[in-house]
């Protein structure tokens, strides 16, 4: 496996996916064809990464995150900037070609119980992408579900074919959910917060299984979450996100350890602790609420929280991506 | 396995199902009523059954307005049936004479009914003769009595309606022959008694003078009765159970048709329109609200009255202006929830085709649901198709029920008291809405649990 110092997308390795300038807002109209505004939901993202890379998108509910991997997934079409996977730009897609990429793409959804039809057993839900990508024959079809299932540790895959999701507990649902992502044999897999709906109990079993597929297989994951605690053992690198922006990106440890912006130092002050102790200590949290992505601050969208707010500076410039340490990047105006 | 396990949810519905008494009494009507509509296109033949309908000679040895057999018999009555007699069955007397025969035929029956018949009617038939043969009619009761009821010249074809017979109506103080001509005598001289029959061996007495060597002659006496067949006849001596049966078929296709029409398209264009949203949806919004204020009713009849009333035509407009129904609206309130749904979206993201996202996901996830309204759906088509053809509108060759009902209302059954006529088309209508509507309610709550009381 490789270790974070070797992940430098940016160097030789090209990229299994990237995104240049990506925009994603959505258009509010009134009586169906005045503009009246636009939700921002991804509003200018920059990354890249390589392929058998774990990443984690981290942030506060509403900064764009499930947006994100909507665009990334094709499923959003970006307002601005592209989204390149293997060298290709995804708004080139057409037909058949789109229809391959999204072999190439799997997708693991928060909610388990509803990412799969109810009405369907688990053979048919894993049927369903083989059929839809005309693997014919039924023999084969057979044998790829029950290896998926095999994969994802619904063992004896017997047991479960037959079964309707609500006769499955939330984690084997979400291990069904895992297997249809992967049955079409993807190279990137995109988790949408996959255990936060989960019992507490399941959800290391979970995560576990997520990065042991993902180094098993070299695919690329990309884990969205807005859990800090838990992204250090299943990711190499963190994007952090706040109001459709990366402000802050680096390897899990560096970042974790050494947290640059305003905003990632605060989101790693919150983090829970386990320690008694912490229960009497006074905790330094963001102040106010996440902004509105109708009408986010001027500049930095960070300002009117952060703590070493710079007046005539971080409202009225956007800071660009600094590097304070060795492949760590933190918008802020605090490093120039 | 993958047919081992939906017979095993078939079966679990059906266990499901079976605690309801109302569902099943609802699945034996409707597996009456479609034994019936299967067995009658067997028994008899589209063809035969328009050809009847229309009115042929078929029908002429039937009473006119004749209440079912049953009906009368339930009732403690002992009205007559018809008798026909036949001169193949008599014994014929014949003597030659230069120039032709003498053939004497006794037409004998016994009559032991409790009431008189409806109709007297003798039919004669002389094919291929030269010149008509000549006959004589002379009637003899049980006790003896001889009434000569005059001479005719037999054309090929001939009926003669005794009951009709004015100046005999007379001769016999009044009351008309099928009565009089059965009754105890005396009834004259107590004007206001009423005539009562005198049961016994009676004989019609035809002499008749044939002017051929070798042309057939034969002769049939029919007395009309009271009671006929099963469901009686109508004013057009046609047997109501023919129509009554060839309802059901049609009534059954009809209903089941424009109920699967106009559901599926529905339910088809309401998914697309949530599914594509924007001006699909608009316009197929629009167009529901358009077709919603559309009087159903009134363009099928202006259609029936400047078009034409096949009942296939009916379907068509009813499945036409069905397409848009108020169905969209309550579909689209349905599917819309759905179309958020994460598996919609993981559809999506594995590349499921538009029309497999609508067809597969969408639609298949309401259906459940759908199953009950459309049970109770079928037999508000069939009433519709009874409605239409109570307005005068029905399939002008088929015989169905509302076409019963029009004849019933045209001739006032219900004044002049033939109740059967009414009613027994009217019984089958309602056991179809009844059946359906107790498996629809059934079902609705096996498929919509929250429906069940505590």
């Amino acid at each position: 496996m490789s270790s974070p110092a070797d992940l430098q997308p940016e160097d030789a390795k090209a990229p299994l996916i990237a995104a240049r300038d990506l925009h994603t807002w959505f258009e509010l109209r009134q009586w169906g064809f005045l503009r009246v505004g636009a939700v921002r939901a991804v509003d200018g993202v920059d990354f890249a990464l390589a392929g058998g890379e774990a990443v984690a998108f981290v942030g506060e509910s509403g900064c764009g995150k499930s947006s994100l991997a909507r665009t990334l997934l094709g499923l959003h079409r970006p307002t601005r900037g592209e989204v390149r996977f293997a060298g290709r730009s995804l708004g080139e897609l057409q037909g058949r070609a789109l229809k391959a990429y999204r072999a190439e793409v799997g997708y693991v959804q928060q909610d388990p119980y509803g990412a799969l039809p109810p009405f369907l057993d688990v053979r048919r839900i894993l049927a369903e992408p083989l059929i839809v990508h005309g693997v014919r024959d039924r023999a084969e079809r057979e044998r790829r579900i029950r290896a998926a299932l095999e994969e994802v540790r619904l063992s004896p895959a017997e047991a479960f074919l037959g079964q309707f999701p609500h006769m499955l507990s939330g984690g084997q649902q979400q291990r069904v959910v895992i297997a249809r992502a992967l049955i079409l044999a993807p190279r990137l897999l995109i988790a949408d917060e996959p255990v936060s709906m989960l019992d507490a109990s399941v959800r290391v079993e979970i995560l576990e299984l997520l990065r042991h597929i993902q180094r098993e297989r070299g695919l690329t994951l990309a884990f969205i979450t807005h859990d800090l605690s838990t992204v250090r053992h299943y990711a190499e690198r963190i994007f952090v996100m706040y109001a459709g922006r990366v402000v802050e990106s680096a390897p899990v440890d560096d970042l974790l350890d050494h947290p640059q912006h305003p905003y990632t130092q605060a989101l790693i002050a919150a983090i829970a602790d386990p320690d008694a102790a912490n229960a009497t200590r006074l905790r330094e949290v963001p102040a106010g609420e996440p902004p509105s992505l109708l009408h986010p601050p001027a500049a930095c969208r960070f300002h009117p929280r952060c703590p070493h707010f710079m007046a005539g500076l971080c409202d009225v410039e956007d800071p660009p991506d600094f590097t304070p340490r060795r492949d760590h990047r933190s918008a802020c105006w605090l490093h120039r | 396995m993958t047919g081992a396990r939906r017979r095993e949810r078939w079966r679990e519905g059906w266990r499901e199902l079976r605690r309801y008494p109302s569902a099943l009494l609802g699945l034996a009507i409707i597996a009456a009523l479609v034994a019936l509509a299967l067995a009658t296109p067997i028994a008899i033949p589209y063809g035969e059954a328009l050809a009847k309908w229309r009115g042929s000679e078929a029908w002429q040895r039937n009473p006119v307005n004749a209440a079912p057999v049953w009906l009368d018999r339930l009732t403690g009555g002992d009205a007559p049936r018809t008798l026909v007699i036949e001169s193949e069955t008599a014994t014929v007397e014949e003597r030659a004479f230069a120039g032709g025969r003498r053939l004497r035929i006794p037409l004998a029956f016994d009559f032991e009914a409790g009431g008189f018949p409806s109709e007297l009617n003798l039919f004669l038939r002389a094919p291929g003769h030269a010149q008509p043969p000549f006959a004589r009619l002379t009637w003899l009761t049980p006790d003896g009595r001889e009434l000569a009821l005059g001479g005719y010249r037999i054309g090929p074809r001939e009926r003669i309606s005794l009951s009709q017979d004015r100046a005999l109506e007379r001769r016999l103080g009044g009351l008309v022959p099928h009565i009089g001509l059965l009754a105890e005598p005396g009834g004259a001289a107590a004007p206001d008694a009423e005539p009562r029959v005198l049961p016994g061996r009676y004989t019609l007495r035809l002499d008749v003078l044939v002017f051929d060597e070798a042309a057939a002659f034969d002769a049939e006496l029919v007395l009309y009765g009271r009671v006929h067949g099963i469901a009686g006849t109508d004013h057009q001596r046609r047997d109501l159970s023919l129509a009554l049966m060839w309802g059901t078929p049609v009534a059954l296709a009809f209903g089941l048709l424009a109920a699967v029409g106009t559901t599926v398209t529905t339910l088809v264009i309401a998914a697309v329109g949530v599914w594509y949203r924007g001006w699909v949806d608009a316009t197929i919004q629009r167009l529901t609200e358009i077709n919603m204020i559309l009087p159903i009713l009134p363009i099928l009849v202006m259609v029936g009255t400047l078009y034409s009333t096949s009942i296939w035509l009916m379907l068509g407009v009813v499945v036409v202006l069905g397409i848009f129904s108020a169905g969209i609206k309550m579909y689209r309130a349905m599917l819309l929830p759905i179309r958020e749904a994460p598996y919609i979206e993981a559809a999506q993201a594995y590349g499921a085709s538009n029309s497999r996202i609508v067809l597969r996901y969408l639609i298949p996830r309401i259906l459940p649901v759908l199953i009950p309204t459309f049970v109770t759906l079928i037999p508000t088509f069939v009433f519709l198709e009874a409605s239409l053809a109570v307005l005068g509108l029905g399939d002008p060759l088929l015989p169905t029920w509302g076409k019963v009902l029009n004849d019933a209302q045209s001739q006032s059954a219900l004044y002049n008291g033939y109740y059967y006529w009414v009613v027994s088309p009217a019984v089958l209508l309602m056991l179809t809405g009844l059946g359906f509507a107790m498996l629809g309610f059934a079902l609705d709550r096996v498929f919509n649990p929250r429906l069940r009381s505590l």
